[in-house]
């Protein structure tokens, strides 16, 4: 099979790799999937608490390419996003973004998991009850 | 990335053509165009003595008579004539057949579908280095059992199979014995006769020969062996396989069984080696597993999990330059891993890290120094990446974490 040039191009030059301190108050994050199943995916999120934005965004993921490239996309639709904006993300954006074959899509929904559970991470911390918009689509 | 030479270290998914089995097979698709099976005329009977010759061949390579050889269009042909043909032509013996669960699909699913037809099938566990535990065999064996199929070497991992000790066994309960040699033949010794294995399945392109010709051997003598034919017709191969030979194809395996016969011996020799160093210099990386009994083995593969990094986007890393395998089947539709492994009691994780180097004739020594550089290089990268390896090296256990499996 063959990857979508926006795969690889996340592949080689995967953005935003690394570890937050998630201890911080202001950091959520959010780790899914399990080694069994071949994929984790750990994402972080740093907040800034003024402005209520997202100011950082990190992963590291065990996958392959595509769930790779799903978590560094993420990262970089996250920085500069509000929560709520955040939240609105969809597995399905991510498909179309990096041209995700029907096999792959699980790497999606597992990134777009990984944002969900980072914002709660962080909206518990901080104790926060998520306002009850509903974004999610599916 | 620059651009270097592909090397292809999958030979046990399918090996290149020898060129001089190619040279062998080009004046039967022009000249010597004839029908094995036209007895009238000059065509017919230059591409019948043909045949003949490689079927000789063959029988020499694996120190049979040539009459007990059938060819089939694969291995996995092979795999269901011996399947069906015993369970049909026995079926007044019995029903029961035992294999194991790290056959070939070829097998397994032969088996799955004879069972809608009656057959009774025991799959043997493996033991963890691959083989099959022989007291487990013995005990599974009752008075309905007609055959026992196990294969001579794994597909995924190489191990070799205690064949003349199964053999012993299926003597002692006068049970045949039928063996998926596809990964052996043309690479290790493979003696049915002496091993006594009474079926034996093998195919061209996994020894440097064309694809879409195999071959069945089938024993004529202590014990006859008879297979009820899956393919109706013209009565070809001794009725046990009908359908016009595929006359190149055969020419072409007669050649490629020739060749490894000369020069199996330094193949090994020199494959070995280069399988070891391999091996060694990329299980000197930490958190490295070697799949499969390393003492029982083809001389070509080596099976190896990286721990904390996945086999698919480890690949990734480096398949523009070089070509392997993964037992993390995450681009299949199943996502499920290597059942192979997974048989061999490896933990899903380790399966989804393996990855299957298989070299072969016309791999190099730098080759070999090109695969463990970016190889090693890809572990490293990818290992970066993985928040599991971060979590191991902080001293997390892994064990206690619960994922939330998906």
């Amino acid at each position: 099979m063959a990857y979508s040039e926006k795969v690889l191009e996340h592949f080689k030059n995967p953005r935003n790799v690394g570890t937050l301190n998630k201890e911080a108050k202001n950091v959520g994050t959010g780790l899914v999937g399990a080694p069994e199943c071949g994929d984790v995916m750990r994402l972080q999120i740093e907040v800034d608490e003024e402005s209520g934005m997202i100011r950082d965004a990190k992963f590291k993921t065990f996958g392959c390419g595509s769930a790779i490239a799903s978590s560094s996309l993420a990262t970089e639709w996250l920085k500069g996003k509000s929560l709520d904006e955040a939240a609105a993300i969809d597995n399905m954006d991510i498909v179309e973004e990096l041209a995700l074959p029907p096999v792959k899509i699980h790497c999606s929904v597992l990134a777009e998991d990984a944002i969900k559970a980072a914002i709660e991470d962080y909206r518990q911390k901080n104790g926060i009850t998520a306002d009850k918009q509903e974004h999610a689509t599916a | 990335m620059e651009k270097r030479r592909l090397i292809y270290l999958d030979n046990n998914a399918t090996t290149p053509c020898d060129p001089r089995v190619v040279d062998t097979m080009v004046p039967y698709f022009y000249e010597k165009h004839g029908n094995a099976a036209s007895r009238s005329h000059q065509f017919g009977w230059e591409a019948e003595d043909a045949v003949d010759y490689a079927r000789e061949q063959i029988a020499k390579l694996l120190n049979v008579e040539d009459k007990e050889v059938i060819f089939t269009s694969g291995a996995t042909e092979s795999n269901n004539l011996a399947l069906k043909g015993v369970f049909e032509m026995y079926a007044k013996k019995g029903n029961h057949i035992i294999t194991a669960e790290t056959e070939h699909k070829a097998i397994l699913d032969t088996c799955k579908h004879l069972e809608k037809a009656g057959a009774e099938v025991t799959y043997l566990k493996v033991q963890e280095d691959g083989l099959v535990n022989l007291a487990d065999l013995e005990a599974a064996i009752k008075p309905t059992t007609i055959l026992v199929s196990l294969m001579w070497a794994n597909n995924e991992t190489g191990v070799i199979q205690p064949m003349r000790e199964i053999a012993q066994i299926c003597e002692k309960h006068g049970v045949l014995f039928h063996s998926d040699a596809t990964q052996a033949v043309g690479k290790i010794k493979t003696h049915p006769r002496e091993t006594g294995v009474h079926l034996m399945s093998f195919t061209a392109h996994k020894m440097y020969g064309p694809k879409g010709v195999g071959g069945l051997y089938v024993s004529r003598k202590n014990p006859r062996v008879k297979v009820t034919a899956q393919m109706d017709g013209g009565g070809h191969e001794r009725g046990m396989r009908s359908g016009t030979l595929n006359v190149p194809g055969i020419v072409g395996f007669g050649k490629a069984a020739e060749i490894a016969m000369n020069e199996m011996e330094q193949d090994t020799a020199r494959l070995s080696k280069l399988r070891d160093r391999l091996q060694h210099e990329l299980t000197q990386m930490p958190e490295t597993k070697v799949n499969g009994n390393e003492e029982s083995r083809m001389p070509h593969v080596t099976n190896i999990s990286f721990k904390h990094v996945e086999g698919e986007g480890l690949m990734m890393t480096f398949n523009q330059n070089i070509a392997v395998s993964s037992g993390s089947a995450c681009t299949s539709a199943s996502l499920e891993p290597s059942y192979v492994l997974v048989g061999m009691g490896l933990g899903d994780d380790l399966a989804h890290s393996s990855i299957r180097f298989s070299l072969g004739r016309f791999t190099t020594d730098e080759d070999v120094d090109q695969a463990i550089e970016l190889v090693r290089n890809g572990v490293n990268h990818m290992r970066e990446l993985s928040p599991i390896w971060e979590m191991y090296l902080d001293g997390v256990d892994l064990t206690k974490i619960e994922w939330s499996a998906h």
